[in-house]
């Protein structure tokens, strides 16, 4: 058996192009390929607790409902400040792309602290769930409930908690690029998490009231 | 301080787990003892603990596949010898509590701890070869991975001598996983262990998908990669969607555990069922995970030692890639029984019974490669053709069972257990012996004693038909599965021939292991020289064994399937090509040090060590942070050692 | 292995490959019609603007759309040959988010159906 070198000869007729074809890809692309199939494995680990909630929506064993605790003024405006975090990111991803850090550290704090309320209204009303004796462990529905939305509110506190690293590392090592490539798995992230909170949304609370 | 944790945790009063114990813990220490005296203590670390090499990585994974089968066969043959004791009168030598502990984590440590790793270990391995690249996509969450897996193993064993197993069942069902009817740790045990590594396999899993859809030689196209990456592709692609299903619902159990929710509990609302119903959600597909990776082997097999090229390439991936979807298709197959009644149960048992045809096309287009094909039979293809007869029982006797009227009599019965056996063993185990008989020169430098390799597959092969064939007719007379005690004197003769079957694989065992001790002995005399001892097809073959660190000096250019072999025919080489600097990714002992926290953690959590707890918790985010931060994470090869070391391998093949 | 991206043949998920102008744009119009959506659900959910047996429907459409509005204008999901790696990982992940909900459900409903009363 001889050896054979395997030798890459430039412009050696049939070779294809395109269609990832090309060789290796970026460094940027692989990132954030990769990362958006974690991100779509955590939708559908949400979706078994999605499943869950469904399933046992009705089992409040004797115990509140959904109607009766759910106060949707208030999931609106969560709804809201989640919605416009995930604007100001989008605005805040542009400005890291164009280097204009000012506008970036701006856009930050809109997002940062849009985040941390809507953090702040989820916290308060589970806590006066648990005060009206609502708590996780007096139903499976409140079960389901508090697992699901507080899964989420859980990543949202991660994601933030994330946010506030990213940051520091802009203001210590500047807009390289693999700084970048963190920032752009960031901003997957957080519009990710907007996309849930549609789900929670309508699945929890809109039909909740239905 | 400490917990529930107290010395009654250990099993002073119960000889067997307390006997076996004390000997792994002294086998533990006297290597630990010889490998810091040896001085291999630096070497282990910089080379293996903390490499980010998928070849090093992958080689660790079977590694530790291997160790756990010796501890799941044990389970195994301690459950043969009881139900062939156990019979009318006698008791056996195993009481009811013990033999819950051993099926339970017999079926766990088979599945999580041996299987995947073994699957996953050969795809870390082959996949960045084959696809003409210098690694994975993401190095370093491999070498996580991997110690994520080794820390659910580690924590499994500890079961052992630190409190007990859950007794549930590998599954573990609630209402009987449920702290009012499992109060103490042994559920905890299994919960966490798995949870562990089940982080772990979900990163493995987006590595490999994002390293085979971004990362190829330039020229391959997807019709141009071989089968195996096409099946690991597909099999990783069940992981993402799988695995998080059962991180979820083990989430839900240990919450239901720890803070008293009702998900699955009986009082308060709580679905049992619901359980059920996502645990298989997950189940199925991982049994595709497995299975799918072995098809890969065996198709590479097939090629290779019948000398020609892989019949029906584009049916392959079709088939593969179909069954990659009607995986998820299938799932209520494993509770029939449990009354969702006849519309439901139909749709899930014609969708079970359409699954085996894309597997049958396989099976064809194996047979097709083979025919005409000038076959020399080594190794792994007797393994394959071992598979060949046995898979095909076993998907006949699944196809049966697909049939709800007929699994309503057989379900839970050793008739399944069998089947299930049957198509694990026959698909997955022969699978990866064929690989591991296949890859080890490509890993190690040097082939395995073949005659060795022959007699364990003929000891494997005959044992497990005597130790199986036997369940199926039992299971047929109403013999159900996990029985501790044997009612029917009349089954006596079936269980002493599936003892006598398991007795015939641990002989099977025992050759693999003869097998590598003398082939590290001669191996000298076994050297691959060329890097190719197969002729093989594949741009694994193309590199030296083992590969350097950078696996290419410089990335082939693909212009067909089978990129090697065209390679050889076309006698395309040239000149020695300009050698370029190559950067490849520092070592981490990240992996490590995650793992290690991982089990701090969850051993913490199984013994309600709250404290331990949030430290762990914290240590793991303080080592994410840290890591985060750091820069400087690739070293340069330069073009000079690269030249050294390509012409090195080619003054060696030449004297060859 | 730190490249330059080449000539844009891979799509880099949430990535943008339009000139300066056009992105604030987009982001602002996502921005509005998610609003929007999201404005209609709560209407929709809380009065009796559509037939009321209709109402889960309309709401998981308007969530659809919303979901819809975020893939395109916030992580710029859209055609394009090279996004089809994107694309497809998407409906699969899909298409495994509404086997789980909509088989558990059913599934479930079906054993609830059939226990003792």
């Amino acid at each position: 058996m001889t050896t054979t070198t395997i030798i890459a000869e430039p412009g050696h007729g049939r070779l294809a192009h395109g269609r990832g074809a090309d060789g290796p890809a970026p460094t940027r692309t692989v990132v954030a390929y990769g990362f958006w199939i974690f991100l779509l494995s955590d939708f559908v680990m949400f979706s078994g607790l999605f499943a869950t909630y469904a399933v046992l929506s009705g089992h409040t064993a004797g115990g509140p409902t959904g109607r009766e605790l759910f106060n949707l003024q208030n999931v609106f405006i969560e709804t809201a400040c989640l919605l416009f975090s995930s604007y100001t990111a989008g605005l805040g991803a542009l400005s890291a792309e164009r280097a204009e850090v000012g506008r970036f550290y701006i856009f930050s704090l809109f997002t940062f602290v849009l985040g941390a309320a809507f953090l702040f209204i989820e916290i308060s009303e589970f806590a006066g769930m648990v005060a009206k004796g609502a708590g996780p462990s007096r139903s499976a529905f409140l079960s389901a409930f508090f697992t699901l939305v507080g899964m989420h509110g859980a990543h949202v506190t991660s994601g933030l908690l994330w946010f506030v690293y990213m940051i520091a590392q802009v203001a210590a090592k500047g807009l390289r690029p693999h700084v970048l490539r963190r920032l752009l798995c960031f901003s997957l992230f957080w519009h990710a998490l907007d996309i849930i909170w549609v789900g929670v949304l309508t699945l929890v609370y809109l039909m909740g009231v239905v | 301080m400490l917990g529930r944790l107290t010395w009654d945790a250990i099993p002073f009063d119960q000889p067997i787990p307390l006997v076996t114990s004390a000997v792994v813990l002294i086998i533990i220490f006297s290597v630990l003892v010889l490998i810091t005296v040896k001085g291999w203590v630096p070497y282990l670390w910089r080379e293996w603990i903390t490499s980010v090499d998928h070849k090093r990585i992958g080689v660790m994974y079977v590694l530790l596949g291997l160790v756990m089968l010796l501890r799941g066969f044990a389970d195994a043959i301690m459950m043969r010898s009881q139900q062939a004791l156990a019979i009318g009168d006698s008791q056996g030598y195993l009481p009811p509590d013990h033999y819950d502990q051993i099926f339970s984590a017999h079926g766990s440590i088979m599945i999580f701890f041996v299987a995947m790793p073994f699957v996953i270990g050969m795809m870390n391995f082959v996949v960045p070869l084959q696809l003409g690249v210098r690694d994975v996509a993401f190095p370093v969450l491999n070498s996580v991975s991997f110690w994520l897996t080794a820390s659910g193993a580690l924590l499994i064993n500890v079961s052992l001598f630190i409190g007990n197993f859950a007794r549930t069942g590998w599954m573990n069902y609630p209402p009987l996983s449920e702290l009012a009817f499992s109060p103490d740790v042994g559920v905890d045990y299994y919960l966490w262990s798995l949870q562990i590594s089940g982080v772990g396999t979900l990163m493995a899993g987006i590595n490999m998908v994002t390293t085979i859809l971004k990362l190829r030689a330039p020229g391959m196209i997807y019709f141009r990669m071989p089968v195996f990456c096409w099946t690991a592709l597909a099999s990783n692609m069940l992981i993402i969607a799988a695995f998080p299903v059962l991180t979820a619902t083990f989430v839900m159990l240990l919450l239901d555990r720890y803070v008293g929710m009702h998900f699955f509990t009986n009082d308060g609302g709580g679905s049992a069922m619901m359980y059920v119903n996502l645990f298989w959600v997950w189940g199925h597909p991982e049994v595709y995970i497995l299975v799918l990776p072995a098809f890969g082997i065996y198709s590479e097999v097939a090629a290779t030692f019948s000398g020609k090229p892989l019949f029906g390439y584009r049916s392959m991936v079709l088939a593969t890639l179909g069954i990659c979807v009607l995986s998820f298709m299938v799932w209520l197959h494993h509770f029939f029984t449990m009354g969702a009644g006849a519309d439901v149960n139909a749709f899930f048992g014609i969708m079970s019974m359409i699954i085996a045809v894309p597997t049958g096309v396989k099976v064809f287009n194996w047979l097709f490669t083979m025919f005409h094909g000038r076959v020399v039979f080594k190794p792994p293809i007797l393994w394959m053709i071992g598979f060949m007869v046995t898979f095909v029982i076993g998907g006949m006797t699944g196809v049966l069972l697909a049939v709800p009227p007929v699994d309503f009599i057989v379900h839970n019965s050793t008739f399944l257990v069998a089947h299930f056996h049957n198509v694990i063993i026959g698909g997955v185990v022969f699978a990866i012996m064929a690989g591991y008989n296949y890859w080890f020169p490509k890993a190690f430098g040097f082939t395995l004693h073949e005659g060795l390799g022959k007699a364990s597959f003929w000891c494997w092969f005959v044992g497990f038909y005597l130790a199986f064939m036997p369940l199926y007719m039992l299971g047929l007379m109403g013999m159900t599965r996990r029985l501790q005690h044997i009612p029917d004197p009349s089954w006596r003769p079936l269980l002493l021939v599936a003892e006598l079957g398991a007795v015939v694989i641990f002989i099977g065992i025992l050759c693999q292991i003869a097998q590598l001790v003398v082939s590290i002995r001669t191996r000298e005399s076994r050297r691959d020289l060329t890097g190719d001892p197969w002729d093989g097809r594949t741009l694994e073959w193309a590199t030296a064994s083992p590969p350097p660190a950078y696996n290419f000096a410089v990335l082939p250019e693909v212009e067909t399937i089978d990129a090697f072999w065209e390679m050889k025919q076309t006698g395309r080489r040239a000149a020695e090509p300009p050698y370029q600097d190559i950067e490849m990714p520092r070592n981490d002992p990240i992996g490590f040090i995650t793992a290690f926290f991982a089990v701090v953690l969850g051993f913490a959590a199984i013994w309600h060590i709250w404290w331990i707890v949030i430290l762990g918790f914290i240590a793991i985010v303080i080592t994410a942070l840290v890591f985060g931060w750091s820069e400087n994470r690739e070293q340069e090869i330069s073009a000079e050692e690269v030249a050294l070391m390509e012409r090195a391998r080619l003054d060696a093949g030449r004297t060859a | 292995m730190d490249g330059d991206e080449p000539a844009l043949i891979e799509r880099t998920p949430g990535v943008e490959h339009h000139e300066a102008t056009a992105s604030y744009l987009s982001y602002t119009v996502g921005l509005g019609l998610a609003l929007l959506l999201t404005i209609m659900s709560f209407v929709v959910a809380q009065t009796n603007l559509l037939w009321l047996p209709g109402i889960p429907v309309g709401l998981v459409v308007l969530a659809f759309a919303q979901i819809g509005v975020h893939l395109v204008f916030f992580l710029h999901l859209g055609s394009g040959p090279d996004n089809t790696n994107n694309i497809i990982a998407l409906a699969f992940g899909l298409f495994i988010v509404f086997l789980v909900i909509a088989g558990s459900c059913w599934i479930i409903v079906a054993l609830n159906a059939n226990m003792t009363p």
